[in-house]
């Protein structure tokens, strides 16, 4: 009755519609009427409309022929479709329909709004002026799957490919004959492969047993998570008595799904194996600038962390000054944050740690309020407040090994990066002057003194070299974590963690040290969870301490005993 | 002679001084008590919790401006007392304790996190202070000192389950939290009310992560497959402060989308949004009694107040924030209706006081010390703001004691005359319940 109801409110709309632009149709052109009884009518009544009624229009919209649905449905799916609050000057109820960019009005770009029919720039409104034509998640999967089937023979293979996959997500709306028109005409082998499983599910739904059967061996190692979930459906739908009758499809269905269930535990292995290795990488950025200073000088230093976030603001204040370029800043980021980091901690070197060198306990102390104060005033300048850092479009989305296995492209980078970072400080120390110098001050102090070296001066610039690491740390956890005053508490306990697990003063037993507890860490957090996963591995650590105090790959000779 | 003369002159004098100086002090704090009622802020302004604290703390500030430039209450200006609890629970009690026998104010407006709120409780109750909670929490207590303005669970948790279960459709659920008290026993009302939806066992995953947790790779890996059983999977989020940020930028970059396995989340608002980059989390849901967009004159008028207080076009309001308003208006209201600012007479006069929502409606205090206000299910748009999706039909009476536990089912929480109780037990017909919950 409320279906009805509303069917009868739509209609009357419409044809209210229709009466006014035939009102108007006396000094508009033919076109410009048919045009008003079409695509802007139906725009039109998206604004008043509730979800559900929403949802028809998207229907209609989409059944019409008309060259700009395609814009209309995008921009809606997009949030980018807007009406003009008040503007009723024209005599009828029509608010103007505009395609709004919204960044572009806050930085005052021009095009930021334009005339959602004819594409020419609306100029002098504010963004309080407009507002929005808002869509739900019910909605967006709609227009999602209306716009795939509009661009699955779209030239561009990327956006065929993603059309595709839509499709499979969304196969309910779809007509078996279009898709094998489609297949006919498709290169493309990664979107034939999906067309193909979206058919293989199609017909998993058909009337006649045999066709069943056939889809189900078309499926078979199919390793889209849309076939196991259909896969699922379909076995859970047999009751007891379709059990009997149709015993060999369930059969089959049930052995396709094992198939593939064998072939998702391998990739288990391998996601578990990537997730590890990631974490591990996140943990030896944050622990090679500590192998320095804490490994190599021996200062136990708890402000590192704070070097770390210090990394992280310097990134959000460089995206600031670009805003332009996200891609570009992050870059830029790196080397200033190294600069930034690193000066903070040769002045703290030469203010306070200095002065504290053979005193571990009065060092700790010290550098623990230094991290204080690093924290309020930070939080002092940038309030207390996570700041936002912009993921550049490169960094997010993920790589396709195989339809089961994704790789997030953050984390990749992240791994590359640690390892690139690892490989530039081994350079510096193994072979620069800076780097002799510095090893020949840590093995021993007098020696090297009286060789010339100005030991005052390689401390505070190791130490600096330590800080800005950490700095670059900072950028890149950036973009996987919050930037906010307590962003470098987060990692202290970890970075020092592996650096002691790793053995003091050995770059090497970082890198090990680092990739090994992130992926025990990961493999151990499925069976037993996030909370227990992390107490396992410090209980770990204390007992591997017990055993070899000086972790993994212990330094040997005077240098230990000189400390 | 002369040396015993000159000691009592002496003694005299000094006894004078001391009398003079209690009669000036007891001068001073008659005067005080005279020209101005004193008003408590506990909320931390350093340490982790400042983030979102310090808004409350402006927020109470605001509206004690406000209210003195209308000339105060019962012709006295407010006086705010500002502390800084550092995000260390035992320095609330402590602080607490300061702001009551040595500030003597008359109310406090403070607290976010539950276990801030469990430290204070023994101190607010033994000096008998009067505290005005704003932030949502998990229920199962009712104390006679305290004013809870935020939600409880059956104001938040279950009607956003009901919408889950009810317009999306979801059949398997994800129950994914922070490890400490408020995950902890909102999910244990949930698991226990989704059971009595019918939702089997197998289809409900609990999953709890230490506070701050960043890497989600393997949870969010873990719901993905959770979510590929055939039936419609939502996460029902419990997940804290700052651990929020990495888990909703690794449910995007997995490749998770809201139209496919939608998020609602319970500690999500406008705040934590505006910290970072929306575009990732538009669809996902959050469950809250207030909304920045929710279309009313009230709203408009306190985003203008707020943008005006702060200086700042672009600060943000939140739930946490409504919450305080609310609580501060019916406070007011409260002493005026009292004639007094007196703990024992505010609070009589507290019960039934009415204060208009920001989203519309009234707000009413009940006599279990929870408001009755509607429950709003917004989507997270691209600028950090929700559009409001669902809500509920008229306002949802809350409840101190949830109905889905065996253990605080059969008790209620009254307190006016005859029962006058916390936790009275049904059953029993005694007072004093089970001791579970007020003791966690």
């Amino acid at each position: 009755m409320r279906e009805y109801v509303k069917r009868i409110v739509l209609l009357s709309c419409f044809s209210l519609l229709a009466v006014f632009s035939y009102a108007e149709g006396d000094t508009h052109s033919e076109i410009n009427e048919t045009l008003n009884n079409t695509l802007p009518a139906m725009t039109q009544a998206l604004i008043k409309a509730s979800y559900k009624e929403k949802a028809d229009i998207i229907d209609s919209i989409a059944a019409i022929e008309d060259p700009n649905k395609l814009l209309i449905l995008q921009s809606l799916l997009d949030n980018k479709l807007y009406y003009q609050k008040k503007n009723k000057t024209e005599g009828n109820n029509h608010k103007r329909i505009l395609l709004v960019d919204m960044s572009l009005v806050k930085s005052g770009k021009p095009n930021a709004m334009l005339d959602a029919f004819d594409q020419q720039e609306v100029t002098g409104l504010s963004k309080r002026a407009v507002k929005r034509i808002g869509v739900n998640n019910a909605l967006r999967r709609n227009l999602r799957s209306h716009l795939s089937l509009l661009k699955i023979t779209h030239p561009d293979a990327s956006t065929r490919i993603a059309a595709a996959q839509n499709l499979l997500k969304d196969s309910s709306a779809i007509d078996l004959k279009f898709i094998e028109k489609t297949l006919k005409k498709e290169k493309n082998p990664q979107v034939i492969d999906i067309l193909k499983t979206t058919r293989g599910l199609m017909l998993l739904k058909s009337e006649q047993a045999t066709i069943r059967l056939l889809a189900l061996e078309e499926l078979d190692g199919s390793l889209y998570p849309e076939v196991r979930i259909e896969l699922n459906k379909f076995i859970s739908a047999f009751d007891e008595d379709s059990k009997k009758q149709r015993s060999d499809e369930l059969k089959l269905a049930e052995k396709t799904l094992a198939d593939i269930e064998t072939l998702m535990t391998y990739n288990g292995y391998a996601e578990n194996l990537y997730f590890g290795l990631a974490l591990g990488a996140v943990l030896l950025l944050a622990a090679i600038g500590l192998a320095i200073t804490f490994g190599v000088m021996g200062v136990i230093n708890m402000a590192h962390g704070e070097m770390i976030m210090l990394g992280a603001y310097t990134t959000y204040v460089v995206q600031m000054l670009m805003p332009e370029s996200i891609g570009a800043s992050l870059l830029v980021s790196i080397p200033a944050a190294f600069l930034v980091s690193g000066l903070v901690g040769i002045l703290i070197e030469r203010s306070v740690i200095r002065h504290l060198y053979g005193r571990p306990l009065e060092t700790l102390l010290a550098t623990f309020g230094i991290s204080l104060i690093l924290q309020q005033a930070v939080r002092s300048i940038f309030g207390p407040l996570n700041r936002e850092v912009i993921t550049p479009d490169w960094l997010a989305g993920t790589f396709m090994v195989n339809p089961g296995l994704s790789l997030t492209y953050n984390r990749l980078y992240i791994i590359i990066f640690s390892l690139v970072v690892l490989a530039v400080l081994a350079l510096v120390l193994k072979r620069t002057l800076f780097g002799l110098q510095m090893r020949a001050v840590t093995m021993n102090r007098p020696m090297a003194s009286s060789m010339g070296i100005r030991t005052g001066w390689v401390d505070a610039l190791t130490f600096g070299l330590g800080s800005g690491i950490a700095g670059i740390a900072g950028v890149a956890l950036s973009q996987l974590t919050n930037v906010g005053p307590n962003l470098g508490q987060a990692y202290i306990i970890d970075s020092f963690m592996v650096v002691v697990f790793g053995g003091v003063g050995n770059l090497w037993g970082t890198l090990v040290g680092a990739m090994s507890l992130g992926v025990a860490n990961k493999f151990m957090e499925p069976v037993a969870g996030a909370v227990l996963a992390k107490i396992f591995i410090l209980v770990f650590i204390i007992l591997f301490i017990q055993k070899r105090p000086r972790g993994l790959f212990a330094l040997k000779g005077r240098a230990v005993d000189n400390g | 002679m002369k040396s015993i003369l000159k000691r009592t002159s002496n003694k005299l004098g000094k006894v004078s001084k001391v009398l003079a100086v209690a009669t000036l002090a007891a001068g001073i704090s008659m005067a005080n008590a005279a020209d101005t009622i004193k008003v408590g802020v506990l909320h931390s302004l350093s340490g982790t919790m400042a983030i979102s604290e310090t808004t409350l703390k402006d927020t109470v500030l605001m509206m004690i401006e406000e209210q003195n430039k209308k000339g105060g209450l019962l012709g006295k200006q407010l006086e705010p007392v500002v502390v800084d609890p550092a995000s260390n629970w035992p320095l609330f009690a402590e602080k607490t304790r300061e702001l009551l026998s040595q500030e003597e104010v008359d109310v406090i407006f403070g607290c976010w996190t539950s276990v801030s709120r469990k430290s204070v409780l023994p101190v607010i109750e033994e000096l008998n202070g009067l505290m005005f909670y704003p932030v949502q929490y998990e229920g199962e207590e009712s104390s006679k000192n305290v004013f809870y303005t935020g939600a409880a669970p059956n104001q938040q948790a279950i009607p956003a389950v009901d919408y889950l279960l009810e317009e999306v459709g979801a059949k398997r659920f994800v129950l994914a939290g922070t490890d400490y008290v408020y995950p902890r026993t909102t999910n244990k009302i949930l698991v226990s009310y989704l059971k009595s939806k019918g939702i089997a066992e197998e289809d409900i995953m609990v999953n709890y992560t230490p506070f701050g947790h960043s890497d989600w790779q393997t949870i969010v890996s873990d719901v993905k497959k959770f979510g590929s059983k055939g039936k419609k999977t939502a996460v029902v989020s419990t997940v804290n402060g700052d651990a929020n940020v990495p888990f909703y930028k690794e449910l995007a970059n997995q490749g998770i989308s809201s139209e496919d396995i939608p998020v609602v989340a319970f500690s999500v608002g406008e705040e934590e949004l505006s910290g970072f980059d929306a575009k990732p989390l538009v669809g996902h849901l959050a469950a809250w009694n207030y909304f920045m967009s929710a279309d009313s004159e009230e709203n408009e008028k306190f985003i203008t107040q707020w943008h005006a207080y702060t200086k700042d076009e672009n600060r943000v309001t939140n739930d946490p924030m409504e919450a305080t308003y609310i609580g501060f208006k019916m406070w007011a209201q409260a002493v005026e209706k009292a004639g007094s600012e007196d703990v024992d007479k505010v609070r009589s006069a507290m019960y039934g006081i009415k204060v208009p929502n920001l989203t519309g409606g009234t707000a009413v205090m009940n006599t279990n010390h929870h408001l009755s206000k509607p429950v709003l299910i917004g989507e997270i748009q691209e600028d950090g703001q929700f559009d409001i999706v669902w809500q509920t039909e008229g306002e949802v009476v809350g409840d101190a004691w949830t109905d889905f536990l065996p253990e605080s089912k059969v008790l209620i929480s009254d307190w006016t005359a005859p029962i006058s109780c916390g936790n009275f037990n049904t059953v029993t017909k005694s007072c004093g319940g089970p001791a579970l919950a007020s003791e966690e």
